[in-house]
């Protein structure tokens, strides 16, 4: 831990600063962020980050398609966004100076690398004339630094060849950012030994490059320049920074153990939820199976042929994944079996933008298999609530024996912000109870298996193979009530769709009654899912704090929705619901509720700021 | 009860009724199975049939054990995540050809390339049945059907090279008239670790009738199937007159009597390199020549769920069983008081 008393008398201390990285895809953006959002981390900073890079699998050097940026918002205070205009920008070429620019707060700080804004990146980038030049960031702060050729000099000494060097640039900018906001140096000098070990050269050239970054800052009277955000004041325990896919992976092992049954993973490889296939694949030891499928069909019909045999079924996907295996959802529904289906969503339709952010799956969970096939719906609100919110969806599933779509999205699943562990032994057991008897007379009066005999959850018996007594046949052709026998009798149709109907309506008797925050007696209530909770969270404490009165409720069960929802809206005479889609909440409000629910809309494949929002709300209440 | 591994064909059975059309193939198919179940000595509960749709995918319906009637296309899928969870279990997988090879044919390759331990039956009747009469991807070219009235255009896949070319480490074929031939077939394939799938030539007597009678009537047999058997030089006929060799690499039927019993190809079944078996699949086009019956290949190679459960037991062992406390704490972290 660091000792904020020993910051040097020169540096001015602010509550928050949001640091944007901006470069070439090739710079290692991503990489200087996410260690610079490390020490934050352990300096004991809150903070929230937003990774942005490009689809292209490797855009041309230098083109604004290349361009892959970093933001994080580091704080001394309980911070639930990663930031709206970035108040530091690290430019490393002209075209992330171009991207980039119309982002940073007026008057705010540039850094930029200068050994790339040559004439031939200028031109890629668009640029006639060099910005740094022509007067154009007049009204900036600019710290220029050739980065390049410092770590080049640097690296001359130790035997590292020019071009290699090159490649350690990103860790001269990593020191110089680290040095301008009093990051401490222990943990990226650590991070690159281990990282790097037994790679000697590669080690000593990034360490040189950080160490001339921060010497940098030193030597070239930057002192004006340098800031420090105290620590956050967090409930005391254990944190980490997490991103949400792992989160997600790791809830899924927490509940397979509180369930005490092995995970089988299904997937087939998509952006952004295929981290969480890596994230499993590496924890074998807890049983875990994984199985990267041929196509996202097989992923999901593998993981119901898995929780046919009593595992737990997981397939992991996006939005054009969950299309495909809408197919499967309805055997699964038809089936009763748990299963459970992750969606990250990403934008859309079709290829839409697959590094980019949207949550417009909603209907699609919803509604996206034909006939009438009800399913629940649980969604995340942060990085971390990725992990509560896979354990929730397990429960519902293992409990009332249903497939359940979970959605997170890629903002959530490539974020990240401190977590307080949770104690494994804090978690709730899961109870799994297989089918081991008989259960119903037959009609001569034996003891015989019937699959579709329910309980109070109206949840029909989980008789895996392998038990004895219990042999069955099951399938996605319609059966008969109790005995599970083919049937295509009408009114047995009408009465199993209402049961499953019903059945899934029952799954919300188990929530937790729903919170309304801020004030309830407030005209307005903000209502939302999903990752939209950050921004939401931060304008709704700006409208309190400038005393508008303002309510929120943030739903994590979509579907089905909360018994007590209704009776909450009707209290409110306006009720607004911003989400990263056309309305499709405010679409289901309106309909399950008759509320006159508003929607705020934004589907630009980035998150909201709470900038936006605070403004949009404060329309509202005008 | 069904604890007791001695079973008999009642036991078997179900009591759904069976619900093929009169003279269907797919009855004989059954009843070879549901004698072959007792005498491998295997239980009930422990046995799993699943299937996708098609007439042939109804086949769970009828056998007393775990059956799950799945949707079109899907059940190679389904029944390798069981597999795979489940490696105590007989997973059976029942399908026709157009399930098999149409609409599920990647899941079908896949299955077979992964070597999960299945045991798949192809009902091949090259038509679509439960659908009323349209061609399917075994049918001939030219084939007249309601979807193709001027004739197909499409030419067909032959099962036997298509799981060979997946890389299968059993590949069989029998028809639905030998029933003894079916069990010893079927039973060397539930005998099989890893996958293994056996094309079952099956007549479809309402919408393809009499597509294999040139080759599986009694009285053609002897001129028309060509049985292989391990380690037996290949030959058929009433007398056994003819035979096959390979002609650089080209499997061609010949008079015995014309190139001697001792350049006869004789048969091994184990062979790792497939090219051979492929060889042995292409000898017959069409429905009208001769056609190798029996196993094709019969490989040893790791089978999918085993390799897992042993990269299960590799990380326990070297990281011993999960710890959630641990995992928790696997990121860097930081207290705060």
């Amino acid at each position: 831990m660091i000792n904020t008393e020993e910051l040097l008398p020169e540096v001015r201390e602010v509550e928050r600063i949001i640091v944007r990285f901006a470069g070439d895809s090739g710079d290692g953006m991503q990489l200087t962020g996410d260690r610079f959002t490390s020490a934050s981390a352990l300096f004991g900073n809150d903070l929230a980050t937003l990774p942005e890079f490009p689809a292209e699998i490797r855009a041309p050097a230098g083109t604004l398609a290349g361009v892959s940026a970093f933001q994080v918002h580091i704080s001394d205070h309980d911070i639930t966004t990663p930031g709206d205009a970035p108040n530091v920008l690290v430019t490393m070429n002209p075209a992330a100076m171009m991207a980039e620019l119309p982002r940073l707060e007026s008057g705010g700080t540039i850094i930029v690398n200068t050994d790339a804004f040559n004439e031939r990146n200028l031109a890629k980038a668009g640029y006639r004339s060099n910005p740094l030049e022509d007067g154009s960031l007049d009204g900036y702060a600019v710290i220029t630094a050739p980065m390049t050729d410092l770590t080049k000099q640097v690296c001359k000494d130790l035997g590292v060849k020019p071009r290699d060097a090159e490649r350690s640039k990103n860790f001269f900018a990593l020191g110089l950012v680290s040095w301008l906001f009093s990051r401490p140096t222990d943990p990226s000098l650590h991070w690159i030994r281990e990282k790097f070990a037994g790679r000697d050269t590669v080690i000593a050239a990034n360490e040189a490059a950080f160490k001339a970054g921060h010497a940098f800052g030193e030597t070239a009277e930057l002192s004006a320049s340098r800031l420090a955000v105290r620590p956050a004041r967090f409930d005391p325990g254990t944190y980490t920074n997490i991103n949400g896919n792992t989160a997600l992976s790791w809830g899924l092992i927490a509940a397979s153990q509180k369930a005490g049954i092995p995970i089988f993973l299904g997937s087939y490889p998509i952006t952004p939820a295929s981290d969480i296939l890596h994230e499993l694949a590496k924890h074998k030891n807890f049983g875990v199976r994984t199985l990267q499928a041929e196509d996202e069909i097989a992923a999901i019909g593998a993981a119901l042929g898995a929780s046919y045999g009593g595992h737990l079924g997981i397939t992991t996907t996006s939005g054009p994944g969950l299309a495909l295996k809408g197919e499967t959802l309805g055997l699964a529904v038809s089936l009763e079996l748990p299963l459970v289906v992750i969606d990250i969503q990403r934008g859309g339709p079709s290829t839409g933008l697959p590094t980019k952010t949207e949550a417009a799956d909603l209907m699609m969970a919803h509604y996206g298999r034909h006939g009438e096939a009800p399913l629940p719906i649980v969604s995340a609100n942060s990085p971390s609530d990725c992990f509560c919110a896979a354990f929730e969806a397990v429960r519902i599933a293992l409990r009332y024996r249903t497939p359940v779509i979970l959605l997170s999205d890629g903002y959530l699943a490539n974020g990240t912000e401190p977590w307080r562990l949770p104690a494994a032994n804090d978690l709730p057991d899961i109870p799994v109870d297989f089918a081991s008897s008989a259960n119903a007379l037959n009609e001569d009066g034996e003891e015989v298996f019937w699959p579709y005999v329910r309980n109070d959850d109206l949840a029909r018996p989980w008789a895996v193979p392998g038990t004895a007594n219990l042999m069955h046949r099951i399938g996605g052709i319609e059966k008969e009530d109790g005995t599970g026998n083919i049937s295509y009798d009408p009114q047995n149709h009408g009465r199993m769709v209402a049961i499953r109907d019903q059945r899934i309506r029952k799954v919300a008797d188990s929530y937790p009654p729903t919170v309304v925050e801020g004030d309830t007696d407030a005209d307005l209530v903000v209502v939302s899912w999903g990752s939209t909770w950050g921004a939401i969270t931060s304008a709704v404490g700006r409208m309190r704090r400038a005393g508008d009165k303002v309510a929120r409720v943030h739903l994590t069960n979509l579907y089905p929705l909360p018994n007590d929802l209704g009776d909450i809206l009707r209290q409110f005479d306006k009720v607004i619901v911003p989400e990263m889609n056309l309305g499709q909440l405010s679409k289901i409000l309106r309909a399950e509720y008759l509320v006159d629910a508003k929607s705020i809309s934004k589907v630009e494949g980035q998150p909201f700021t709470a900038a936006e929002l605070h403004q949009q709300f404060r329309e509202m209440t005008q | 009860m069904s604890d007791s591994a001695v079973t008999t064909k009642k036991d078997w059975t179900s009591d759904q009724e069976v619900r093929w059309c009169p003279g269907c193939g797919d009855y004989s198919i059954l009843t070879a199975m549901q004698l072959l179940m007792p005498e491998l000595g295997t239980r009930r509960e422990d046995t799993v049939f699943v299937s996708g749709i098609g007439c042939a995918a109804r086949f769970p319906y009828y056998m007393n054990t775990y059956g799950l009637h799945a949707i079109h296309g899907r059940s190679p899928a389904i029944a390798t995540g069981l597999a795979m969870a489940r490696r105590d279990l007989d997973v059976w997988v029942v399908g026709g050809d157009g399930d098999m090879l149409s609409i599920g044919g990647n899941h079908l390759i896949h299955a077979l390339r992964r070597n999960v331990n299945l045991t798949i039956l192809l009902f091949n009747n090259q038509i679509y049945g439960l659908t009323k009469g349209q061609y399917s991807p075994t049918s001939e070219v030219g084939k007249v059907t309601k979807s193709t009235p001027m004739g197909s255009l499409d030419t067909p896949f032959n099962p036997i090279s298509v799981a060979l070319g997946a890389e299968a480490s059993f590949v069989a074929r029998t028809h639905d008239m030998d029933r003894a031939h079916m069990q010893e077939v079927f039973g060397r394939a539930h005998n099989h670790r890893g996958a293994a799938i056996v094309e079952v030539y099956q007549n479809c007597n309402v919408f393809n009738d009499g597509a294999f009678a040139a080759l599986t009537k009694k009285d053609a047999r002897a001129e028309m199937l060509i049985p292989l058997q391990h380690g037996e030089p290949v030959r058929f006929g009433p007398q056994a007159e003819r035979g096959v060799i390979l002609d650089d690499g080209v499997a061609r039927i010949v008079s015995v009597d014309d190139v001697g019993v001792d350049a006869l190809h004789v048969h091994d079944e184990t062979a790792e390199d497939l090219s051979v078996a492929f060889a042995l699949s292409r000898l017959a086009d069409d429905r009208h020549s001769p056609t190798p019956i029996g196993v094709y290949c019969a490989v040893d190679r790791l089978e999918y769920g085993g390799g897992i459960d042993a990269q299960i037991a590799a990380a326990q062992a070297d990281r011993g069983p999960g710890d959630l406390d641990a995992l928790l704490h696997s990121l860097p972290t930081w207290e705060v008081n």
